[in-house]
């Protein structure tokens, strides 16, 4: 409604009928892959083999197509506009808001706050969870956090003088929550726990439920960086127990620029703002404000519409498939890829070699050859992959390595690009002399 | 373009068996440069006699491309007077630089011209930079150490 400010459409309002996964249909990736425009693209003589999908999703036709026809048909900036585009857009922006609630059984759509991507959601946790954080506290992440799960509350940690403490990893990549148990790592101190739900790095899929049924028993608040779980697994936060969750739309076939923090209402409700602007107030004087509620008080200034609109249209994209379905797509082709890539010699696969609690990116090192090397001999055949730290520089020094390569899967990947995979790493080999 | 356009058999040869590696004494300098993009790190002494480079040691982890680079380097300067070493430095920056564009003087640059293929991949430009730049710091910390000793 224009004008009527704050609007926010229900989660009931979400039509059920675009949802519904179509059971009967099999799951079809070459008729998944001709949504994806890229993927006619050559490299050289080369078709591309894009397995880099852990740093940022390839897009399907309809979100772009999303994007377009709210820019050409649609655009008016949102909850302020006494217009009918105003209105449209609105509607438009709230109604993504909703279908990500549905997405992530939410209670509520008020319960989901757009931010520009993960870290924002995270440094906005960071600085509204902690101003009353002081000596004597602690927080608790892991080894194996990206950067944007660490840094935030690093810098939490130096402004109030809590403490940071952490979980440590097995030799096999999995958290190691009996030594966490045996030194009492999460305690009656411990004010925060904010753990990946899914290592971009290792793969490894974290039991995020009984970390929160323990945090939660000690009074702690429970955070989950869900970047590398939303995309792939069906995610249900009510049943995950969590109290704040934060992802990005990038990664799950939606736009950059858009990033999400679920956060049980109660909680968001009684948290500061975090950046002040338009939209985010209630009242203004010269002497004061006061603010909006959940969520719009986070969402300071002119939010990303368009973005939210392709987001919506991502999700609708993965409903129409089904979680479950694309679930059990990974899990099969990381199977495989851990089979093929555990035969090839001088590689050595970080983190868990089953594919069970396992996610689509598998990190690894080849021989003595630097990522950077091994990326751009691949980069010469039309594979896509990254090399480096992944943004996760402490679990790397964990292992005694500098950096790895990673391959990471996605609904779209193919067993023909697993192997295609396979065949780059041995030309690599062969290309350095290995075994020189 | 092709991959052995950036991988020449100098740089694979330089990687395979690197000239000068290993940290040695004496040295006036030492630094440590990282390129925070791949993680890429050298530690890097220079030892001067006078105005000459008497000795450049490192030790590092990388690619092949800084790796080799680092090595060329070392050969190149090593025994140069401090002035032509870092004229040196300007020369190879401004191959790398050049996107391929410049043909560069071998005489000068020596297997150094290797690296005129990397400057057509510009993600790896840094990597052929890691060891020049480290020892470019290196050499002008040494020098204005010697400076303060003196004054």
């Amino acid at each position: 409604m224009p004008g009527e400010y704050p609007s926010v459409v229900a989660v009931e309002e979400v039509d059920d009928a675009e949802l519904q996964p179509v059971e009967e249909i099999p799951y079809d990736v070459d008729h998944i892959r001709a949504d994806f425009p890229i993927f006619a693209r050559t490299v050289g003589d080369f078709p591309l083999v894009y397995l880099d999908s852990a740093n940022t999703s390839q897009k399907p036709r309809v979100v772009v197509e999303a994007i377009e026809d709210h820019y050409l048909n649609h655009n008016a900036n949102v909850a302020r506009a006494m217009h009918m585009l105003g209105a449209e857009a609105t509607e438009a922006f709230e109604g993504a808001r909703a279908k990500v609630a549905r997405f992530l059984g939410a209670r509520r759509s008020e319960e989901v706050v757009f931010t520009k991507n993960a870290s924002e959601a995270l440094n906005l946790l960071a600085y509204t969870l902690t101003p009353r954080l002081g000596p004597g506290d602690e927080i608790v992440v892991s080894v194996m956090e990206h950067h944007s799960n660490l840094v935030p509350w690093q810098l939490a940690a130096e402004r109030t003088g809590a403490r940071l403490r952490w979980f440590d990893v097995t030799p096999e990549g999995r958290l190691d929550v009996d030594a966490a148990a045996a030194q009492g790592l999460v305690n009656e101190r411990t004010r925060i726990v904010s753990i990946a739900y899914v290592s971009n790095v290792l793969g490894t899929v974290n039991p995020v439920s009984a970390i929160a049924a323990q945090a939660h028993a000690h009074g702690a608040v429970v955070v989950v960086d869900a970047s590398q779980a939303v995309p792939q697994l069906p995610v249900d936060v009510q049943a995950l127990g969590a109290d704040f969750l934060a992802f990005t739309g990038h990664k799950m076939l939606g736009p950059t620029g858009i990033g999400v923090l679920w956060g049980r209402y109660d909680l968001l409700e009684a948290l500061p703002p975090f950046l002040g602007g338009g939209e985010m107030i209630e009242t203004v004087r010269m002497t004061g404000s006061t603010f909006a509620p959940p969520p719009h008080r986070f969402e300071a200034g002119t939010p990303p519409i368009a973005q939210a609109v392709g987001l919506a249209a991502a999700v609708d994209y993965l409903s129409e498939l089904g979680m479950d379905a694309i679930a059990g797509h990974e899990q099969e082709l990381t199977g495989y890829a851990l089979e093929v890539l555990g035969g090839i010699p001088g590689l050595s696969i970080l983190g868990p070699r089953e594919r069970v609690a396992r996610g689509a990116a598998i990190s690894f090192t080849l021989d003595d050859l630097h990522p950077h090397d091994v990326g751009q001999l691949l980069d010469s055949r039309g594979i896509a992959v990254r090399g480096g730290h992944h943004c996760a520089r402490p679990l790397h020094e964990r292992f005694g390595i500098q950096s790895s390569t990673r391959a990471s899967f996605y609904l779209y990947t193919t067993k023909a690009e697993v192997d295609a995979l396979a065949d780059g790493l041995e030309y690599t080999r062969r290309f350095f002399g290995a075994g020189r | 373009m092709k991959v052995e356009e950036l991988y020449q058999e100098i740089i694979l040869d330089h990687y395979r068996a690197k000239h000068h590696s290993g940290l040695r004494e004496p040295y006036e300098a030492e630094v440590h440069h990282v390129n925070p993009t791949c993680g890429d790190e050298v530690t890097l002494r220079v030892h001067l006699d006078g105005n000459q480079v008497r000795d450049v040691s490192y030790t590092g982890l990388g690619c092949s491309i800084s790796q080799a680079s680092t090595s060329v380097m070392s050969d190149l300067v090593i025994g140069k007077s401090v002035s032509d070493g870092l004229d040196l430095h300007e020369e190879f920056l401004t191959m790398m630089q050049s996107r391929g564009e410049i043909d560069p003087d071998e005489d000068r640059l020596e297997d150094g011209i290797a690296f005129a293929g990397v400057a057509r991949f510009p993600a790896r430009v840094k990597c052929a930079l890691l060891g020049w730049s480290a020892f470019k710091d290196a050499v002008v910390r040494a020098s204005s150490s010697k400076q303060e000793e003196r004054s």
